[in-house]
């Protein structure tokens, strides 16, 4: 006989626990049957799924629908679409600011041009870095690192590492000092505010979606770049004939799903800007969370409505990106 | 004990029905092997048995009870896989031993039944290791272990053998034949292979498309195959099959026209032919015998594989393909023309369905 | 050494360096910089006193003027390198400074003043590791609550995503049943369902609950994730059915095949999920803020996020606590990157 390992000595308890469990789950199965015990594997997950997101599903259009500060539903009046079109409610429809909530159509106008700039630039930024890592480099896992290590960095993180880079006696000041440059306060600028909001989420997020692209370039046979090289074709059109349309599904994943999360933008921006100077990097979800929760004039049903405008907008985003999956899949089979 | 009744038991998966009304009675310490080409229903039929699968018709009973409702667990059988099914992140020992645990069993007891089954089928020396460090003919042997230990009232073995190699195949085959008799359980053995089925069974059932086409001892499969199926499944190389028609019968005898206009007389026994009837007649390759009579029809021969021990000779007997294990070495070459006697030879008659009229020369039935 | 250059240098077509060489190497060491930089500099600040910090143009390493304590003198005082009219230079302690010339004594003969041209002395510095920063938030301030509860919420959330995750996947992978088709696309929509779409009626649930104020209350909803479900279900599938049954033959139940042969067997993506989970749980920030409102209660990025807000934001130790928080995501980083980047890159979901 062999000494336990020290595992089995550790997973000993559990192991007797697990037992323990097994005899009334042994009695459930003789009496559901095999199928049965399918349905009570299945069962926590489904009711976790139901109560923390199913029913906030459901319950959300119900909140969109009522009206007051109060939180238990029980306690809130229906007032039918009057919280949407509160939110639609505006003298010029091209002036944000003639809406009677303006604020939410300032998030709305902000998370516009930052969705816009920012996976642009992102998809141009994460392309290059992955073409350049699936090139011949010594030590790519490295290389790869360098680019990837920021994206697991929480956003408060992230929010604080830019914050203390940003401020005026920071190392972005001190960089200019050294070309004899005069310092500048960067996050009560507007505008340089709005394009810290891009740097940094790029800065946060580009090596995933480099990671994913890398993933889809080395999916590309080789053989494909060897026949290249055999009929003498030129680099530049190896890159538009073979690696861009054969990319092309994988990068179009990419692009969506990094819309979905660009949607989403709140937490470093909070932390880094809190949405500030004024309200020019407030956006949607810290203008729901702010609506619903923060604000001394909090309105859940207000902030319900709003939430449900940026669902409707993630589920066509997710339906696309589902669609393209299944015809990559679909493909694939081929 | 080990006596297994199949009752009319049917099986579908939704629309496809794979078992049609099985009927079958296997005895206690009976060697039964399923055999048919795949799809046909044998490992289905398997597996209804160990209780997998649920039939949607008809009884199963395991000495005399009814076993429809009884769990594959609590039915006492073992089974055997395909794939071996050996717990990857287990060793050997604990491989054997889970089954044991499982229905509470002293540790003493295990531990002893382990040592019984590791000594009988020598895996001794690799009781700590685990199923991915072993060889395909030692992971065989811990499968089979594993059904021993626990004893059952039969095994179940799936194609036990198909994933071995050609030469540890036959070996492997001899022992499990041992081990059969050693044992004396009953073992319902899964094959696509007649030849496993012929040299392990005391009986063979042979299974086309959901149905039982013939249960028998292998030589009585080999000499009365109950239909063209079973003729020319049983034997290697397959049964040769020639068209012919009938031209004339009179008193025990019936003359058949084969194509090429080889005429020939066989004793008929029993069985009733009138003329005009078409017919088919199956002779195995081993039975031709190379004629000078100039009455025996003529092959022209288009390949020669010689063997060493024997030939086979390809050939095309008026306008139907032939094929002959000649004893020994033969000058024949491609292209040569050559008789075969036809007269000698064992010929199986078997009607327009396939099923057998008469075998000539005359034995009974 | 030529070796180690010409492998590390070596480039596409071997002779003279193509464009899209000077394009990579501008672009990997330009992203070294700008990826490493801010997190270094972040662990170089975290490290200096708050005169440091606050110190323009900033030093790079966290230095500090030395003082002494000189006879005759209550207060400790300044080292300075002074140039003497002679030329030579003496270590000095600055007792003050009139105008532009500073008064100071040599430590070892405290009686006797120099004057010196203030242009003419520069400040003796030391390296100085200023740890305080580390110990003061976890001894005055509640950073070793918030560190705990960042610790069980990351701990029980990742066990309770394992366990419920697995046993789905398994019911979703191993079983026929009705409905299989309708859970797997209750699963998928929860795909579109983040967080910030239902913080509302999900914040009156957890109040109804009585989760609210509760660290339970963070830990539940995150539980059941679907990239969860879907990584080990596509794993599971991979485990041949006939294990299984041959587990069935050997008389174990369902609970058995769970626990002794299909979880075992997992461990790989099981892995990936944990490690997954332990970051994504360490890193949450918007729900915990909307659960937890009472300061005993914080995660440590709840905890940051409100001190970083406040009106007299005292860095240094918010600089310090950045760190602890970063050091688990990067020792993760360190020792399990390839699980990681091998995850992302199968199942494109972060």
């Amino acid at each position: 006989m062999t000494t336990p390992s020290l595992s089995a000595i550790l997973m000993a308890p559990v192991n007797a626990v697990m037992r323990m469990i097994d005899v009334p789950l042994r009695r459930l199965q003789k009496a559901t049957g095999i199928g049965g015990m399918a349905a009570f594997f299945l069962a926590p997950n489904m009711l976790i799924f139901g109560v923390f997101v199913l029913l906030p599903l459901v319950i959300n259009f119900v909140y969109s629908m009522t009206g007051g500060t109060a939180f238990f539903l029980s306690e809130r009046d229906f007032i039918g679409g009057q919280q949407y079109s509160r939110l639609f409610q505006c003298q010029n429809y091209l002036d944000p600011m003639s809406c009677q909530e303006d604020a939410f159509w300032t998030a709305v106008g902000n998370t516009f041009w930052f969705v816009l700039l920012q996976v642009s630039l992102m998809i141009l930024t994460a392309l290059i870095t992955a073409l350049i890592l699936n090139r011949e480099l010594a030590a790519r896992s490295f290389w790869r690192a360098v680019f990837f290590f920021p994206v697991l960095l929480s956003p408060v993180v992230v929010g604080l590492i830019w914050k203390w880079i940003l401020q005026r006696q920071g190392l972005l000041n001190f960089g200019l000092y050294q070309f004899g440059l005069d310092p500048y306060t960067w996050l009560t600028d507007r505008n340089w505010t709005f394009a810290a909001t891009i740097g940094v989420s790029l800065w946060a997020h580009m090596g995933f979606y480099a990671l994913i692209i890398l993933a889809g370039l080395q999916a590309i046979p080789k053989d494909l770049y060897e026949a290249a090289e055999m009929d003498g074709t030129k680099p530049a059109r190896v890159f538009w004939r073979i690696t861009l349309p054969l990319l092309a599904p994988n990068l179009l994943v990419v692009v969506v799903l990094a819309l979905i999360k660009s949607v989403q933008v709140f937490d470093e921006i909070y932390v880094l800007t809190g949405g500030g100077p004024g309200t020019s990097t407030l956006f949607l979800t810290q203008y729901i969370y702010e609506t619903g929760f923060a604000s001394a004039l909090r309105n859940p049903g207000l902030a319900a409505a709003a939430s449900i405008l940026m669902g409707g907008v993630l589920v066509v985003l997710t339906l696309i990106q589902l669609g393209i999956g299944k015809r990559g899949e679909n493909k694939g089979k081929r | 004990m080990g006596e297994i009744k199949l009752t009319d038991v049917k099986k579908s998966f939704g629309a496809v029905t794979v078992l049609k009304d099985i009927n079958l009675h296997i005895e206690d310490g009976e060697f039964v092997v399923f055999v048919g080409p795949s799809g046909c229903g044998k490992s289905t039929l398997l597996r209804t048995i160990a209780g997998l699968e649920k039939i949607t018709g008809g009884e199963i009973a395991i000495d005399g009870k009814r076993v429809n409702d009884v769990t594959a667990a609590d039915r006492g059988l073992a089974m055997v896989f395909q794939s071996y099914a050996l717990y990857p992140h287990m060793s050997v020992r604990q491989n054997l031993a889970f089954g044991l645990e499982n229905s509470n069993m002293p540790k003493a007891e295990i531990t002893e039944r382990i040592n019984e089954a590791a000594r009988m089928l020598e895996i001794e020396a690799y009781m700590d290791r685990r199923p991915g460090q072993l060889s395909g003919g030692q992971r065989q042997r811990v499968a089979i272990g594993r059904a021993i230990v626990r004893r059952p009232t039969a095994f179940l073995l799936d194609e036990p053998l198909s994933n071995l190699d050609a030469e540890l195949r036959v070996s492997t085959r001899a022992e499990l034949a041992a081990l059969h008799v050693r044992l004396g359980s009953t073992m319902i053995y899964v094959t696509h292979d007649q030849v496993e089925a012929m040299t392990l069974a005391h009986r063979i059932v042979v299974m086309r498309a959901g149905t039982i086409e013939q249960v028998g001892t292998p030589l009585e499969l080999y000499n009365k195959p109950a239909n063209r199926f079973v003729a020319g499944f049983i034997g290697a190389p397959h049964m040769n099959f020639l068209k012919a028609d009938v031209v004339a019968v009179s008193a025990g005898v019936v003359t058949l026209a084969f194509a090429g206009g080889y005429r020939g007389e066989l004793q008929i026994g029993q069985a009733k032919l009138h003329v005009g009837e078409k017919v088919t007649v199956g002779v195995r390759p081993q039975h031709l015998i190379v004629s000078d009579d100039p009455q025996h029809p003529t092959v022209k021969i288009y390949l020669v594989e010689a063997l060493g021990s024997e030939t086979v000779v390809h050939g095309d007997l008026g306008g139907e393909k032939v094929l002959a294990v000649l004893p020994g070495q033969q000058r024949l070459n491609a292209g040569d023309t050559v008789r075969f006697d036809l007269s000698k030879p064992v010929l199986h008659v078997f009607d327009d369905n396939g099923l057998r009229l008469f075998t000539h020369p005359g034995q009974e039935g | 050494m030529g070796k180690v250059a010409r492998f590390i240098l070596r480039r596409k077509g071997g002779q003279g360096w193509h464009w899209t060489d000077i394009v990579t190497w501008f672009w990997l060491v330009g992203g070294l910089i700008i990826m490493f930089g801010p997190a270094i500099w972040l662990v170089f600040s975290s490290l200096k006193t708050p005169a440091a910090l606050a110190e323009f143009p900033p030093s790079i390493l966290p230095y500090v003027t030395q003082q002494v304590t000189v006879e005759g003198h209550d207060k400790p005082l300044m080292l300075y390198n002074a140039k003497m009219p002679d030329g030579s230079t003496r270590v000095l302690a600055e007792v003050r400074r009139i105008g532009l010339v500073a008064q100071m004594v040599d430590p070892k003969a405290p009686a006797e003043i120099v004057r010196v041209n203030i242009n003419d002395r520069t400040p003796v510095r030391t390296m100085s590791f200023a740890t305080e920063n580390y110990t003061q938030p976890f001894v005055h301030f509640d950073f070793l609550r918030y560190l705990w509860n960042s610790v069980f919420v990351t701990v029980v959330a990742t066990l309770i995503t394992l366990v419920v995750n697995s046993m789905a996947a398994f019911a979703l992978s191993k079983y026929e049943f009705k409905g299989r088709s309708i859970a797997m696309l209750v699963i998928l929509a929860t795909l579109m369902v983040p967080l910030s779409v239902i913080m509302v009626p999900l914040y009156s649930i957890i109040s109804t609950l009585g989760l609210f104020n509760s660290l339970w209350g963070v830990i539940l909803p995150t539980v059941a994730t679907p990239t969860g479900v879907f990584i080990l279900r596509q794993y599971m599938l991979t485990i041949p059915d006939e294990l299984i049954d041959a587990a069935r033959m050997d008389k174990a139940s369902e609970w058995q095949i769970y626990w002794r042969i299909v979880l075992p067997l997992t461990a790989p993506a099981l892995a990936v999920l944990a490690i997954f989970s332990v970051v994504w749980r360490w890193n949450d920030f918007l729900w915990p803020l909307i659960v937890l409102s009472r300061r005993e209660l914080y995660t440590l990025q709840v905890g940051l996020s409100i001190y970083s807000g406040e009106l007299n934001v005292q860095w240094h130790f918010i600089l310090a606590m950045t760190v602890v928080t970063m050091i688990p995501v990067v020792l993760v980083f360190i020792f399990l990157q390839r699980f990681i980047t091998t995850g992302i890159a199968g199942t494109g979901l972060k």
